[in-house]
């Protein structure tokens, strides 16, 4: 995909030190066998469980959001597969990086 | 206006793919999605160049609107039925945007396309062809569209309904958390606004919930159905997602979408702003 990059989405154009980070990909499998998994749907929820936000991953499988400080919920629905919830923690001027096994 | 009359399901989409007088358009917030696959027979409506003018922040004029479906190929009598990404946010956005316009029927898609997509539905690359037609708009429905000064007067008189995020509300971030946070505007919320964001009304596949859950959530926020309701999140596309929630679905009389939201307000010199997780005092 235009703009990928090894780790993880481009953030060219994004002031990183402004944002708080969470960004990741979603595979299928695990280890050498994961597959990254396009268009399955990655929500955020605050930390009382509140729906934020909520992406389609990418071609490569690849998620972002711009969060604020503190702990967020990541739940990840795809077909064919059981939702997935994965606690992050996000820091302003900070990358988190999540990868995501469904 | 119910249920009935303004959402079909995916299999009814499907089962009318090839009915020519039912219009499926697709209109999502990433602008590309469709042209990746979308649902055979679907045309695009653009939100960002095809329904905003190119120079002030306001809508295609009725001229510029008449234009457009004309040349899309969508008739006065079409069945017109609207999905999209993210929940259908824009799809319910172009649904209110057709009504502004004076469409009679036009439906949503219920859970847009990522229901579509989470079904395992099909998806095609494949452009459709319509001859173009004479289109008729009808002068904007302002019955369902609020402005400003009619929002600051509603303080503390009409429900408010704040759509957006918990964290956006209390001012803790200023744009949904798939965008970058840096604005321009003010953080915080109208004073006196119910918080009741967007995706209480939706089920995790982006389906609508019941009637009754939908009347409990928004009668347990505080919303009083006794009086006029506007509803607002940042640029007024949530905020058309819980005025189809009000209107359509559970017909509520006095609906306004105040699409100028909170990148208006948030900008506006000289207005109240609460902040934190209450609704503030008027």
């Amino acid at each position: 995909m235009c703009g990928a990059t090894v780790g993880g989405l481009s953030l060219d154009g994004v002031n990183v030190a402004k944002e708080a980070v969470i960004q990741g990909q979603v595979v299928r499998g695990s280890g050498d066998d994961a597959a990254p998994v396009s268009g399955a749907y990655v929500r955020l929820l605050d930390r009382t469980g509140e729906f934020t936000a909520e992406v389609p991953t990418s071609a490569t499988g690849h998620f972002r959001f711009f969060a604020g400080d503190g702990e967020w919920t990541l739940r990840t629905l795809a077909p064919k597969a059981e939702p997935v919830d994965r606690v992050v923690q996000a820091q302003t001027g900070s990358v988190a990086e999540v990868t995501i096994s469904i | 206006m119910s249920r009935e009359n303004s959402l079909v399901s995916a299999q009814w989409v499907e089962d009318n793919l090839d009915n020519p007088k039912v219009v499926l358009i697709e209109v999502d917030e990433d602008t590309t999605a469709y042209d990746k696959g979308h649902i055979r027979s679907a045309i695009k409506l653009d939100w960002t160049t095809d329904l905003q003018d190119q120079v002030r922040r306001d809508f295609v004029n009725k001229e510029q609107f008449e234009a457009l479906l004309s040349e899309r190929g969508v008739a006065n009598d079409d069945t017109v039925v609207l999905y999209g990404g993210n929940n259908n946010w824009f799809a319910a956005y172009a649904y209110w945007y057709f009504k502004l316009y004076g469409h009679q029927d036009v439906k949503l898609l219920d859970g847009g396309r990522k229901k579509w997509e989470l079904d395992s539905r099909e998806l095609t690359d494949e452009l459709p062809t319509r001859a173009k037609t004479s289109y008729t708009a009808t002068e904007q429905d302002l019955s369902i569209r609020a402005f400003r000064d009619e929002t600051v007067e509603a303080i503390g008189t009409k429900n408010l309904v704040d759509v957006r995020s918990p964290d956006e509300f209390a001012g803790r971030l200023l744009a949904p958390a798939h965008l970058p946070q840096e604005q321009a505007q003010r953080a915080g919320h109208i004073p006196t606004a119910a918080n009741v964001p967007w995706s209480k009304a939706a089920n995790d596949d982006g389906t609508f919930k019941s009637d009754e859950d939908l009347k409990q959530i928004y009668t347990e926020a505080g919303v009083d159905w006794s009086k006029d309701t506007i509803a607002y999140c940042r640029i007024g596309e949530r905020s058309s997602h819980t005025w189809f929630v009000l209107k359509e679905l559970l017909g509520q009389e006095n609906v306004k979408n105040y699409d100028g939201s909170w990148t208006e307000y948030g900008s506006l010199v000289g207005v109240p702003v609460a902040l934190g997780d209450e609704p503030g005092e008027a």
